[in-house]
């Protein structure tokens, strides 16, 4: 890709920084970044440490995996030991826990789990098992929706009846309301995710910046797109304005991508849904529509994932929502590392906790 | 997990496409974009084109990072 280098020129990320460093007020901003390829990129690329005193990033509930609660994974040990399903599942999700155990652990003990790529990998799974019942695991933001949904019709399309997905689908919006609207995280700035963006558009989260007065910037994820984010994100706040801006405007727009938002409303219908560590959001989560019931796998099994607050030590649930950093958890670095992972921000590759410890503070 | 990455369209099918993702020849389902060909930039997620890459607007971009590293080493030289 000949714009790779480009968007890491040195001369112009050190011009940036100057000049976040001189628009930042006496105390540092506290911005907030929403998406895990952003807090990794972020980590990756030493930005905090970069901009130490002036921006404080804190990293917010943008890892599916990470916000995914664990009765859902015990909701998809129990379709493949007891309903015999094959469970086919992006890789970040084998080593999250559930309650008692994980889908690592239970593969171990011969459970079958699939991972793959795409969505459509599962339903030609399906396609070529047809004795077996496939049920794919279906979580991630507005930007892997649509592959869902896609994989759903397709399903729909070709007659594979033996394909289902067990949906824990979020959107991303509502949980930045929230966030916003908490006294104790003092968000100044929300830098937006950019490929969500891709698909609902800039200006889904004009609410977010004219209700709570919270200046929001989508930014891509080079480390000159971060950097002029922030940057973006300052100069709103010393001209005292809150709007939304676009730096990734090079695949992004305001309105977003409609085929894939009429391709969500088909598909599926907002609920609430809970959040690990944070709770019951309203409207934040997907469920598939009625019309696709057979290959909404609760429906199809009548097994309904359960959401309940967990009860452990692992303050992963203030990591997200950007109470805390991860080196303020008792169990970082210590009961929790990336090989023994106490909390799903140690798990994934996106997870704060993981980013933390691999590149530092 | 929302991780997307640029890939140029190879060649295109009914719905599908086939791109070059990190020296890996891979089919692709491009039902989420208008008018795609061979050629085009495309942003890829879990085996989708969700949008195409603007050249006009990364060079808009450039443009501006360029103007940033110009200006602000005048002023600190």
């Amino acid at each position: 890709m000949k714009y790779i280098d480009d968007f890491r020129d040195p001369a112009t990320a050190k011009a940036l920084v100057e000049r976040i460093r001189r628009d930042a007020g006496d105390a540092p901003v506290r911005l907030m970044e929403v998406c895990g390829t952003h807090t990794v990129a972020i980590a990756r690329g030493g930005i905090r440490p970069l901009l130490s005193g002036a921006v404080t990033m804190l990293s917010g509930p943008g890892c599916p995996v990470c916000v995914t609660p664990d009765g859902y994974i015990d909701a998809a040990i129990a379709l493949g030991r007891e309903r015999g399903a094959l469970l086919a599942s992006f890789g970040d999700m084998l080593r999250v826990p559930g309650k008692s155990s994980s889908l690592e652990k239970e593969k171990g003990n011969g459970l079958e789990v699939r991972v793959v790529y795409s969505p459509l990998d599962a339903v030609a799974l399906a396609a070529a098992t047809p004795d077996r019942e496939v049920v794919f695991l279906g979580v991630g933001f507005e930007t892997t929706a649509p592959a869902i949904g896609g994989a759903i019709r397709t399903a729909a399309k070709r007659g594979v009846g033996n394909f289902s997905v067990l949906s824990s689908v979020r959107t991303i919006p509502e949980a930045m309301g929230v966030l916003a609207a908490d006294p104790e995280v003092r968000i100044e700035g929300f830098l937006c995710p950019a490929h969500v963006t891709v698909v609902i558009g800039s200006d889904a989260y004009r609410p977010v910046a004219r209700r709570y007065g919270i200046p929001c910037v989508v930014a891509g994820f080079e480390p000159l797109d971060i950097l002029l984010g922030i940057s973006m994100l300052l100069r709103q706040k010393r001209e005292g304005v809150a709007r939304v801006e676009n730096e990734y405007s090079r695949v992004a727009t305001s309105t977003g991508n409609r085929k894939a938002q009429d391709l969500i409303r088909d598909v599926f219908v907002p609920c609430d849904t809970g959040w690990r560590g944070i709770g019951v959001i309203r409207g934040s989560g997907l469920r598939i529509a009625d019309r696709y019931a057979s290959f909404d796998a609760e429906v199809k099994f009548d097994a309904p994932v359960v959401f309940a607050p967990e009860a452990s030590a692992c303050r992963c649930g203030d990591v997200l929502k950007g109470k805390i950093l991860p080196v303020d958890c008792p169990l970082f670095g210590k009961a929790c590392v990336p090989e023994e992972p106490y909390g799903p921000c140690m798990v994934s590759g996106e997870g704060t906790c993981a980013a933390f410890f691999k590149y530092g503070a | 997990m929302c991780l997307g990455v640029p890939a140029k369209i190879l060649e295109t099918g009914d719905g599908d496409a086939v791109v070059e993702l990190g020296g890996v020849r891979r089919e692709i389902s491009v039902m989420l974009v208008d008018d795609v060909s061979a050629g085009d930039w495309v942003i890829v997620h879990a085996g989708f084109a969700i949008e195409r890459l603007s050249e006009e607007e990364a060079e808009r971009t450039l443009a501006l990072f360029r103007e940033i590293a110009e200006s602000d080493a005048f002023r600190n030289p």
